[in-house]
């Protein structure tokens, strides 16, 4: 086939994705992102939850339009699902009243492949992903582990050029995520399946290394390409092998920039304003945190990507901890490492009493706690309904975002016993006024 | 790859040979075709031979009754269907229609059924002139709108919250939206819209039997079957008959239930998305005849087959269009806005009709004793709901708390429930009339005799799914008495409760159509109320006052579901769910 440009099966060019907002304005998604797939490549798209790389998925997939830019299949603008491309999805997403079987057939009828050659070509699929005797298994039936392999078969079984894969082994405990990597990646390197080339997302660093030919590293709102990577290690890739090591701990030294910082120096703090989204993270875990970091061999210094592994932590699991505690000003995040503050140390030795106290005084320091408390100050009944707080925040967030971020300080503010929220009401108090 | 995996259909067995599960399904099967053929053919008759025939008190004719008010009940269940696929699939897949079915739904759900029967009656009746077909229409009719309303819904609100990530799968792969209604939606849909149809049964049992002998002003309708039956023992005195006709109504009710709804529960437990093997299995065996004998694979097979051919077939519509972009897709353009205005329009210039029609005949002093008619019934229904409340909350926990007695129990008060509580009516009327009872208070019982029991069985599985270890902590710290009721059962099974009350409440609202008014041969008992005031319209042929009086209704249905049982539902939606 005749091609724009040779070995480009998917051009993307400034694709853009935004959502209009309940009170008028956009949330962008997705902000002027580039994308070349070409053949005989993985690629993979690494970023927290919330950098629009799922929703990259998506408009490749052809289950979402973007909002601006072009999408290009094999030099043919992409206007919805086609033949060529097929997905595996995190959630397995399988038919519960189908049979194995069923469902693996069920990109081929809709092909309209008559019923004998779907059944054939199903088996096939169902034989080299290794599903054989569980043909005529319902889902529910079978481990997590063997419902993503059904969803690999009926990928395959449509012969697509392209392979989408959404975070399919996030899902999956950690040993049987690891040998079903591993059997994808022997048919990939033994180039038995029929794809040309594979695009997935995930937000496991080491899983991209160990995949991909090339990672795009998304930046957060809005979704850019902040960076990319080439990964030229030899399959199949050893994870205690120093260079891959090198190069993880590189990729967690990215991730913590941010954009517009240059490399090489210290972050100053960084302010966070009213209109920050906080993620949902309980006292507990930050004081779990804290002590983790404290202790030997740490000693108040960390390096990320160890300090995760040890932890057997992913991206969205420790970056939305560690950052919580530079808001709060327990730490620093130089460079790829954690830095407890002189407070953080105090906070890891103190008795319940005094950690509370501590941990009230630098919640008074986020902006959001400090506009909550000067609000509650200045009405006559120190009280004011969760909605007022909620409506403001969704000048600068969508509607879950500030949700979750107002949620987020009220827990702190419970545990810090700066204000107190009711349930019943729906109101926030004054703790001491309550 | 030359092998077939095995058990992919049991057709592919090589032989065919009878087993004993053949033995008893081959002369259901046919015995059951053989009786609906010639019963359908009666079916058709000119009205003057179903008049000619009056209904004989003989109990040798009632089961050839009970099958004509069985046959009506699955031609209501066909229509219903048919209903359901095709408007809620409308209203889910296009805004506009929304906009129109769902509250046009809503309310529907709350109008009283039994008000529709007089006018579909005249309806049907002139629409097949002549012939036996159009009285059975109107019964059919009845029965189907029981349970299509909340069918429909059901199927709708499946349709809304079907799960992402099927629906991407079936986008992704390009099915059509034929191969996608029959692989994504309907089996979505089923447990919920199954579970519908067996709520709406009790609905539709007790309107069979109140719509086959009804007369409207001159059109007088008496369809052979089981409730023309009891109408003639009730006005031949014949107590006898009424017992005859209740044993046959139970037998039906056990089959129905044995051979119908059974299979389906449990053959629609299937579809469950929830990918975990649930503890609790719904058991039919029905269903296991089905599927063991080899005999009616056989006969069967090649008809699912077909059918799963149809459903599969790559049917295409138009080009599959690219999907709009759900992130800016424009928010009401200036058609939705004509449209909501035609809608506006037509509603103001309907209700206008509506209050011309009725203002022909009543003033504002009728208006206003319909009006107190109607306080004088919700009374009833609210005291009752409270007297069953304080009755069956107890009952249904200290059945719950005893596996072995829920068991026995809960299929028991389902079973109540579906039972028609009108063919029950005469027994209670004779009682009033011979010790000279005040109707005002002793027919108000009537009303919730059929719909009691949703709160008893409602109860029961509330408790069943109570978690063990919170009633096990409740044990370990000595709670007990009023305390262990008010902070630890209560707040448990209240969500539960609920939705009984409400189907209770709903149920009792249609029966003080019936409940209202009662008569014993010569002797008739009306008690002060909304449903006495429809009953007599109805009677007399009275259209503007059937018309106001279901209005009325309607509204205190709708305002006592708005302002206590939605509350009721939310807040126990909100603070009480148990995971």
């Amino acid at each position: 086939m005749a091609q724009t440009t040779a070995g480009n099966l998917l051009e993307l060019r400034s694709v853009r994705q935004a959502f209009r907002k309940a009170g008028g304005g956009e949330h962008v998604v997705l902000d002027d992102v580039d994308l070349t797939l070409r053949e005989g490549e993985i690629v993979g798209l690494l970023g927290r939850s919330g950098s629009g790389k799922s929703t990259m998925l998506r408009i490749v997939a052809g289950l979402a339009r973007p909002s601006g830019g072009t999408a290009n299949y094999r030099g043919q603008p992409l206007n919805g699902p086609t033949a060529g491309i097929a997905m595996v999805f995190q959630s397995f997403a399988l038919f519960p009243w189908l049979t194995i079987l069923e469902n693996v057939e069920l990109g081929l009828e809709a092909q309209g492949v008559p019923a004998d050659e779907r059944r054939k070509r199903a088996l096939a699929a169902i034989d080299l992903i290794g599903l054989d005797g569980f043909e005529s298994a319902y889902p529910k039936e079978v481990s997590g582990g063997m419902r993503q392999r059904v969803g690999f078969a009926r990928a395959l079984v449509v012969q697509p050029q392209i392979l989408l894969m959404d975070e399919p082994f996030s899902a999956l405990d950690v040993l049987t995520a690891e040998t079903l990597r591993t059997d994808l990646l022997d048919l990939w390197v033994e180039g038995r399946m029929p794809i040309k080339s594979i695009l997935m997302v995930t937000h496991n660093i080491e899983e991209a290394v160990q995949l991909c030919d090339r990672i795009l590293i998304f930046s957060s709102n809005p979704g850019r390409v902040a960076h990319e990577m080439r990964v030229d290690l030899k399959h199949p890739r050893d994870r205690l092998d120093p260079a891959f090591r090198e190069l993880v701990d590189e990729i967690y030294d990215l991730m913590t920039r941010r954009p517009g910082h240059r490399a090489g120096r210290a972050e100053a703090m960084p302010v966070a304003t009213i209109g920050t989204p906080l993620p949902r993270i309980s006292t507990n875990l930050l004081a779990g945190m804290i002590e983790e970091v404290a202790a030997a061999p740490y000693n108040g210094r960390a390096e990320i990507s160890v300090l995760a592994e040890d932890l057997a932590y992913e991206i969205d699991d420790i970056f939305p901890v560690i950052e919580t505690l530079q808001l709060l000003r327990f730490a620093e995040l130089p460079e790829g490492e954690v830095v407890l503050t002189e407070a953080a140390r105090r906070f890891a030795d103190a008795e319940v009493d005094d950690r509370k106290r501590l941990f009230a005084e630098h919640l008074r320091h986020l902006p959001l706690a400090a506009h909550i408390l000067r609000v509650l100050d200045e009405r006559a009944n120190h009280r004011a309904p969760f909605s007022r707080f909620k409506e403001e925040l969704e000048d600068h967030m969508t509607e879950d975002y500030a949700e979750r971020t107002l949620r987020a300080v009220i827990d702190w503010g419970r545990y810090a016993e700066l204000f107190a929220y009711s349930e019943e009401d729906a109101a926030l108090t004054i703790e001491d006024a309550a | 790859m030359s092998r077939t995996p095995r058990s992919v259909g049991s057709l592919a067995g090589p032989r065919f040979v009878p087993n004993k599960w053949d033995v008893i399904a081959f002369p259901l099967i046919f015995g059951l075709l053989v009786v609906l053929g010639l019963t359908a053919r009666q079916m058709a008759e000119p009205l003057s031979a179903v008049t000619a025939a009056p209904i004989s008190l003989d109990p040798a004719a009632l089961p050839g009754y009970a099958l004509r008010t069985t046959l009506r009940m699955l031609a209501a269940l066909a229509c219903s269907l048919l209903f359901t696929f095709t408007i809620a699939t409308w209203a889910a897949k296009s805004r506009r229609a929304e906009k129109v079915i769902v509250p046009v739904l809503d309310i529907l759900q709350s109008v009283p059924i039994l008000g529709y029967i007089s006018f579909t009656v005249v309806f049907f009746m002139s629409l097949f002139p002549g012939s036996a077909l159009g009285a059975e229409c109107a019964a059919v009719f009845a029965i189907f709108t029981s349970q299509a309303w909340n069918m429909a819904f059901s199927f709708y609100q499946s349709l809304k919250t079907l799960p992402r990530d099927l629906v991407e799968v079936s986008r992704g792969f390009r099915l059509t939206a034929w191969q996608r209604f029959w692989t994504l939606e309907v089996p979505f849909g089923m447990p919920g819209l199954v579970w519908n149809m067996m709520m709406s049964m009790s609905g539709g049992w007790f309107f069979v039997v109140a719509s086959e002998s009804i007369s409207v002003g001159d059109t007088t309708l008496a369809l052979p079957g089981v409730g023309s039956y009891v109408a003639a023992a009730i006005a031949q005195r014949d107590l006898g008959a009424v017992a005859w006709a209740i044993l046959a109504m139970l037998v039906v009710i056990l089959l129905y239930d044995q051979l119908l709804f059974r299979p389906l529960v449990a053959w629609s437990e299937k579809f469950r998305v929830e990918l975990t093997p649930s503890q609790t299995k719904s058991e039919s065996w029905v269903l296991d005849l089905v599927a063991r004998s080899r005999l009616l694979n056989t006969a069967l097979g090649p008809i699912g087959d077909t059918l799963a051919v149809v459903a599969k077939l790559p049917w295409r519509l138009q080009r599959g269009r690219p999907p709009a972009p759900s992130a800016l897709m424009a928010e009401g353009g200036w058609i939705d806005r004509i449209w909501d205005v035609i809608l506006v329009v037509l509603a103001a210039a309907a209700a206008w009709q509506v209050a011309l029609f009725i203002a022909t005949e009543i003033d504002l002093g009728e208006l206003g004793a319909v009006l107190m008619k109607g306080f004088a019934t919700l009374a009833r229904v609210v005291v009752l709901i409270a007297l069953a409340t304080v009755v069956w909350v107890p009952a249904g926990v200290w059945i719950g708390l005893r596996p072995a007695w829920a068991e026995k129990v809960q299929p028991v008060a389902q079973f109540m429930a579906a039972f028609p509580a009108n063919l029950v009516f005469p027994v209670a009327v004779v009682a009033i009339v011979h010790w000279k009872l005040d109707p005002d208070i002793w027919l108000a019982p009537l009303m919730i005799l059929g719909t009691q029991w949703y709160i008893l069985f409602n109860v029961i599985a509330g408790v069943a799914v109570f978690p063990t270890d919170l009633r096990e902590a409740a044990a370990h710290f000595q709670l007990g008495g009023w305390t262990w009721w008010r902070k630890v059962m209560l707040p448990g099974i209240f969500p539960y409760y609920v939705t009984g009350a409400i189907t209770a409440s709903g149920g009792s609202w249609n029966a003080a159509i019936v409940a209202e008014v009662a008569s014993w041969g010569d002797d008739k008992l009306t008690a002060y109320g909304l449903g006495a005031y429809i009953a007599e319209a109805t009677d007399a042929g009275d259209f503007p006052r059937i018309v106001l009086g279901i209005a009325v209704m309607s509204i205190f249905v709708i305002l006592f579901n708005r302002l206590l049982w939605r509350p009721l539902l939310n807040f126990a939606e909100r603070r009480l769910r148990l995971d």
